[in-house]
């Protein structure tokens, strides 16, 4: 089982991120996943998070109570939601824009340029792909394949390319990471 | 009762990643309602919007009233207008419709009512998740009567359960509610809607005698099973009304009158219970210890069962689909066998009363309630089962 929780402020597509990723585990990768988010009077630019239960059987708890997995896309979802992030989890944050405390080595930290990536594909509102495409590599959690055929319903048509494209970035950033992770030495070389 | 297949235009076939709100509209759509009279609240108003989308591509109709009030007695007029009808709606707007749903159970009016629960009371925790009507839809509207109330605990069950209450609903002639809440009607989770040949729906059961000499009601059948239904302008004369009547529909004030028109709509549910009631259970042969529970509430119950499954504690698991009528056998049968019965609920402890009173002394019955607003922590009713054991 996978606890997850995608953060940032309202605007980024923090909810779509759970969305697609949930539509793509449970309907095309064979596992059992829910999707809740925060609900409220939140707004553009206020705090926003949403929460994904991934398991191999049915989801009996449907909220995030240990995260093995955190996404933070702003300062605000960074300072408050780090903490709960279960020890060894993986830590997704937007490199530009989050200010990150010293490393302790008590999380795995994956800084990703989302936005900036996403604004060399022509707009910024697919920094939620980016991030998408880099959490699938970082995390296995689901597949290429079966994002992109969630995609279709939950992106306008018309911007179905450049989603595409914006997630690719973000896998083959988050698959580069890794490799040069594992073999350090042969990255430097 | 005639079962048909399902109509094609309302069915979305396929599986789909959606909320327990959208997943009700799916449900009505796919039953066959094609008329929906309803004012937005939190959380419930996903299932309004959805069916306002949806229903011109099934030919149905929309409409946003005034407020409650209106909603429900637009149902009542959209009913004997010959349509499948629903409204949804939470905490407030559920008391505002209290009056005219008494008004449905006299009329006999089929009608589905969906309660996507908020914490309460009065206008409470608006977008916060709870279990605080129960009660209400038993008892909320003034007066002896029945309805059926079903309680989903996920967003498939909300489409399954919705085929079900306008089922049920066109079977009994009786209002018939929806008590979900606000964690299953904001969840998103698979929902596999199957073609429309393999949905079975109870059509209406129409009246097709000679006209002048149709009557609205019959009282006294066997199973006091309710009669035909006509739609309005289609040149029958009758008359329907709160007040108690005869089977002609006429008001007729007196005791004998009330004997037999209160009997039947009482009747009708109670002496089909074993027909309506649907339930799970799971680890009842050996279990010491059987947590009772309905919709959200019964997740993490199942999760409470098994980690004290793993403790050593003979734990069993009882979920009612159904919360109205209440399982009444299942529960004493239970009672005279275990222990304990421990019953966690998102209210300050409403269905436990009845699993108090159908137990009556034979076991220990333990509340694991809340305020409402969340979900209960699996180890608050692991502390409970364990308590109860002692």
């Amino acid at each position: 089982m996978m606890e997850v929780r995608f953060s940032g402020f309202g605007g980024q597509g923090i909810v779509r991120c759970a969305l697609i990723t949930g539509k793509a585990i449970s309907l095309y990768d064979d596992k059992f996943a829910t999707m809740t988010q925060s609900f409220g009077p939140e707004a553009r630019g206020g705090a926003c998070s949403s929460q994904l239960v991934v398991s191999e059987t049915r989801v009996l708890y449907p909220y995030v109570t240990v995260p093995g997995v955190l996404v933070a896309l702003s300062q605000e979802a960074y300072n408050k939601y780090e903490p709960e992030l279960g020890n060894g989890g993986i830590l997704i944050v937007e490199q530009d824009l989050v200010k990150q405390k010293p490393d302790t080595g008590r999380v795995q930290i994956f800084p990703v340029p989302a936005t900036r990536f996403a604004e060399e594909l022509g707009n910024r509102l697919f920094a939620n792909l980016v991030v998408i495409g880099f959490f699938a590599a970082v995390t296995k959690c689901v597949t290429p394949d079966a994002v992109k055929k969630a995609l279709p319903e939950l992106v306008p048509g018309r911007f179905l390319k450049a989603n595409i494209q914006a997630f690719d970035k973000g896998y083959a950033f988050g698959n580069d990471m890794l490799a040069e992770r594992a073999s350090p030495k042969e990255a430097v070389a | 009762m005639r079962k048909v297949k399902a109509d094609p235009k309302g069915v979305l076939e396929g599986p789909h990643f959606m909320d327990g709100d959208h997943a009700l509209a799916e449900g009505a759509l796919a039953a066959g309602c094609r008329f929906f009279a309803g004012y937005p609240i939190t959380p419930s108003t996903e299932t309004a919007e959805r069916f306002a989308e949806r229903c011109p591509e099934a030919g149905g109709l929309f409409i946003q009233m005034e407020d409650e009030i209106a909603s429900i007695a637009a149902l009542i007029g959209g009913a004997w207008g010959g349509q499948k009808v629903m409204t949804v709606t939470s905490g407030p707007g559920f008391s505002l419709m209290m009056e005219n749903l008494g008004l449905a159970c006299m009329t006999e009016t089929p009608m589905v009512i969906a309660n996507v629960q908020r914490g309460g009371p009065s206008t409470g925790l608006p977008t916060l998740t709870a279990q605080q009507e129960m009660m209400q839809a038993r008892w909320g509207s003034h007066g002896d009567y029945r309805v059926i109330a079903l309680v989903p605990d996920s967003p498939q069950e909300c489409f399954d359960l919705a085929i079900e209450a306008f089922n049920l609903s066109e079977t009994y002639r009786v209002p018939v509610l929806i008590m979900t809440d606000e964690t299953v009607g904001h969840m998103h989770e698979k929902v596999v809607i199957p073609p429309a040949d393999k949905i079975e729906v109870v059509e209406r059961n129409w009246y097709t005698g000679p006209k002048g000499e149709y009557k609205p009601y019959k009282f006294g059948d066997k199973n006091y099973m309710p009669g035909p239904m006509v739609k309005v302008g289609d040149g029958h004369r009758f008359h329907i009304t709160g007040l108690v009547h005869d089977e002609r529909g006429y008001p007729q004030a007196t005791v004998e009158a009330g004997k037999i028109n209160i009997t039947h709509i009482i009747e009708k549910i109670d002496s089909n219970r074993d027909k309506i009631v649907r339930f799970e259970a799971d680890q009842l042969d050996d279990a010491e210890v059987v947590v009772v529970s309905y919709g959200i509430t019964s997740r993490i119950a199942i999760k409470a069962v098994m980690d004290a499954r793993k403790q050593g504690i003979k734990t069993g698991n009882f979920r009612m689909i159904t919360a109205w009528p209440f399982p009444e056998k299942q529960i004493r049968e239970i009672a005279s066998k275990v222990k304990a019965i421990v019953v966690p609920e998102i209210n300050y402890g409403q269905m436990v009363m009845e699993v108090e009173r159908l137990a009556a002394g034979k076991c220990k019955v333990v509340s694991v309630n809340s305020t409402g607003g969340a979900v209960h922590d699996p180890k608050e009713i692991l502390a409970a089962i364990k308590e109860a054991r002692s």
